[in-house]
């Protein structure tokens, strides 16, 4: 068991830094650098924003400080806004993203779980044929649709909810829906498709024949272990939630992490698109190597031995 | 002993016909008389040629062309004249959507193709060589695995954007191509590995290797021939992947540059006139969500009629 853990751990580091590196040299393959956009500007300016960079470093030099301040948690300053390093952008910016995502999140397993469940139990059933409606749209419309739909149809048609901006419970609802949208859908049949599984096994016939309710039946013993595909897609879901926020923290004026990754694609603010993916993906490998450990927890089946494969 | 000639006789087709119980079908045969009974995947399948021959020769049937602009007819609802309305610019919907089917179907098709060629040569390799080296080759992809493909694109797209100045404001279809191409084969590659390792233990790939075929024989003519069912329906499933990719890219303004209008530029556009003219939504989020549901329904029913496991 530890030495399962420790040769995960290992290899999420592994992954960190291959990361950092891969992301670093694409950053420095860029010809011109980050000032080439600016304006003409005198030579003893460029040359002192350079050393302030410490863009005048030979590239190992480069490589290795950076790789040394995202070990001390310092992601660097931004290029852009003088004065605010990357580190102040996330904490300033990543708690919204965070409500947004775990309300998302919880909006995804509930609900995909819950419809799953449903539709598994009324398999070929009017219930059954809804649910999948309901998921096979899910799956093929893209959140900004969803988003920009919602909005036309809840802002401005109804007037029910806020368009854009951020601050009440009211303004978290359609985004967090939108960004629901194709993870609810996709668990919602990953839970009837497992649960169908599930309640074809001997073991069900069993629990029936000693007289247990159905009730307790379908909650302790279907969906226990019908649930355990649906842990196991976290890592797609946790991706799918990130990705989706660049597109709907736009689309929703929401002022997050994701808003501020896409800002900065526009503006070529590369020390904060740098340090932005980094943090997304430790963020992305730390949860994925929590959620591994939680599931070999939950399901003694797990063999511990060998890596994921 | 002696065999006299007389005694073989030579079998002409008929008598071969009247020996067969029923005509022998292929394994493509069979998948397809599977896939012909699947109407969902069918009317799919009819949709998704549809798309491609108006992507293809519609736009030569409008008057207008994609970039053709008439400050007359800003923001107008469908009419006859324009049955999908006009943009800001007064640019004719129909045609900038049928364009945009042409830069989501070929973003589509180019990724699958990569993705099968990539993949397949990749996963074939690494399951068929297995030890240290499908280790090191399988480490590669769980560790670009490990953040999510679209912000390896992302990073791609913000590269290309600079390398390749000359295509203006968006990154063009080519740098899209090439993103893609880099990071859409990683699927591919793990399940040809795993059918490859299942495969190679089989009985006819060890009497491949007991006449004596070359390695890359038995990989290429042996093995990879008998995975070809997962992998085309992964190819197939990457289309829509790609398409979407495409839309979320043009959405975050790293896609196609303008006047070239792909679907999720369309949408994105959109979005800024939203209460007063949603029609200029509608068509394009149309297009984007029809056809990546016909592709998930087509790789589906691919996925029943070439699994021989599915079967009855």
């Amino acid at each position: 068991m530890l030495g399962y853990l420790i040769r995960r751990f290992l290899s999420a580091l592994f992954a960190i830094w291959v990361v950092i590196t891969v992301t670093f040299i694409f950053m420095h393959l860029i010809p011109g650098g980050p000032f080439q956009t600016e304006k003409a500007i005198p030579e003893a300016i460029k040359e002192n924003i350079e050393a302030r960079y410490k863009l005048d470093q030979p590239l190992h030099i480069q490589y290795l400080d950076y790789l040394g301040n995202v070990v001390r948690g310092d992601l660097g300053p931004s290029y852009k806004y003088r004065g605010q390093t990357v580190n102040d952008i996330i904490s300033e910016r990543f708690p919204v993203s965070l409500q947004l995502g775990l309300l998302t999140f919880v909006i995804a397993i509930v609900l995909g779980v819950g419809a799953g469940i449903i539709a598994a139990l009324y398999q070929g059933r009017t219930p059954d044929y809804i649910t999948m409606f309901f998921s096979t749209i899910g799956i093929s419309v893209p959140s900004f649709i969803l988003g920009t739909l919602l909005m036309y149809v809840f802002a401005f048609r109804l007037g029910l909810l806020p368009a854009a901006m951020w601050g009440t419970p009211q303004h978290v609802i359609m985004p967090a829906v939108a960004l629901a949208g194709l993870p609810t859908a996709f668990i919602a049949r990953l839970t009837r498709s497992s649960m169908l599984d599930v309640l074809n096994q001997d073991y069900m016939r069993t629990a029936l024949a000693k007289g247990l309710s159905r009730l307790r039946i379908i909650w302790v013993h279907a969906v226990k272990n019908a649930i355990i595909p649906v842990i196991t897609y976290s890592g797609p879901l946790l991706a799918a939630i990130l990705t989706g926020s660049f597109i709907v923290e736009n689309i929703f004026a929401v002022p997050g992490l994701g808003k501020h990754f896409v800002t900065s694609i526009y503006n070529r603010d590369y020390t904060v698109i740098l340090g932005l993916t980094i943090f997304y993906s430790i963020l992305l490998i730390g949860l994925n190597m929590f959620v591994d450990f939680a599931y070999t927890l939950i399901d003694p089946r797990i063999k511990l031995t060998g890596g994921k494969e | 002993m002696q065999y006299p000639k007389e005694l073989f006789v030579r079998l002409t087709e008929k008598d071969v016909q009247a020996e067969m119980v029923r005509p022998s079908i292929t394994y493509w045969q069979d998948a397809w008389r599977r896939l012909k009974k699947n109407p969902v995947a069918m009317i799919s399948l009819i949709f998704i040629v549809f798309l491609l021959l108006v992507s293809l020769f519609g736009p030569y049937f409008s008057p207008y062309s994609y970039s053709d602009q008439d400050f007359d007819r800003q923001n107008q609802g469908p009419s006859m004249e324009h049955p999908f309305g006009t943009d800001s610019l007064g640019r004719d919907q129909l045609v900038r959507v049928m364009y945009g089917a042409r830069i989501s179907l070929s973003v589509g098709f180019v990724a699958s193709l990569t993705t099968f060629l990539f993949g397949v040569i990749y996963g074939g390799i690494s399951g068929y060589a297995g030890g240290r080296v499908d280790n090191i080759m399988m480490r590669i992809v769980d560790i670009l695995y490990s953040i999510p493909f679209l912000l390896w694109v992302i990073m791609l797209m913000v590269l290309f954007r600079e390398i390749f100045p000359a295509t203006g404001g968006g990154a063009g279809l080519y740098s899209i191509f090439i993103a893609l191409g880099l990071v859409f084969w990683l699927p591919m590659a793990r399940i040809v590995r795993g059918q490859i390792l299942s495969l190679k233990e089989q009985e006819f790939a060890l009497a491949a290797q007991t006449i004596g075929a070359p390695k890359w024989k038995i990989l290429f003519r042996h093995l990879i021939p008998n995975a070809m069912g997962p992998i085309i329906v992964t190819a197939t499933l990457s289309i829509p992947e790609a398409i979407f990719a495409e839309a979320f890219l043009s959405f975050i303004g790293l896609g196609v540059s303008a006047p070239m209008a792909s679907w999720g530029m369309l949408a994105s556009d959109a979005l800024s006139s939203l209460r007063s003219f949603p029609h200029l939504l509608l068509f394009p989020a149309l297009a984007i969500s029809v056809t990546l549901l016909a592709f998930n329904f087509l790789g589906d029913g691919l996925q029943d009629a070439l699994d021989p496991r599915m079967r009855k």
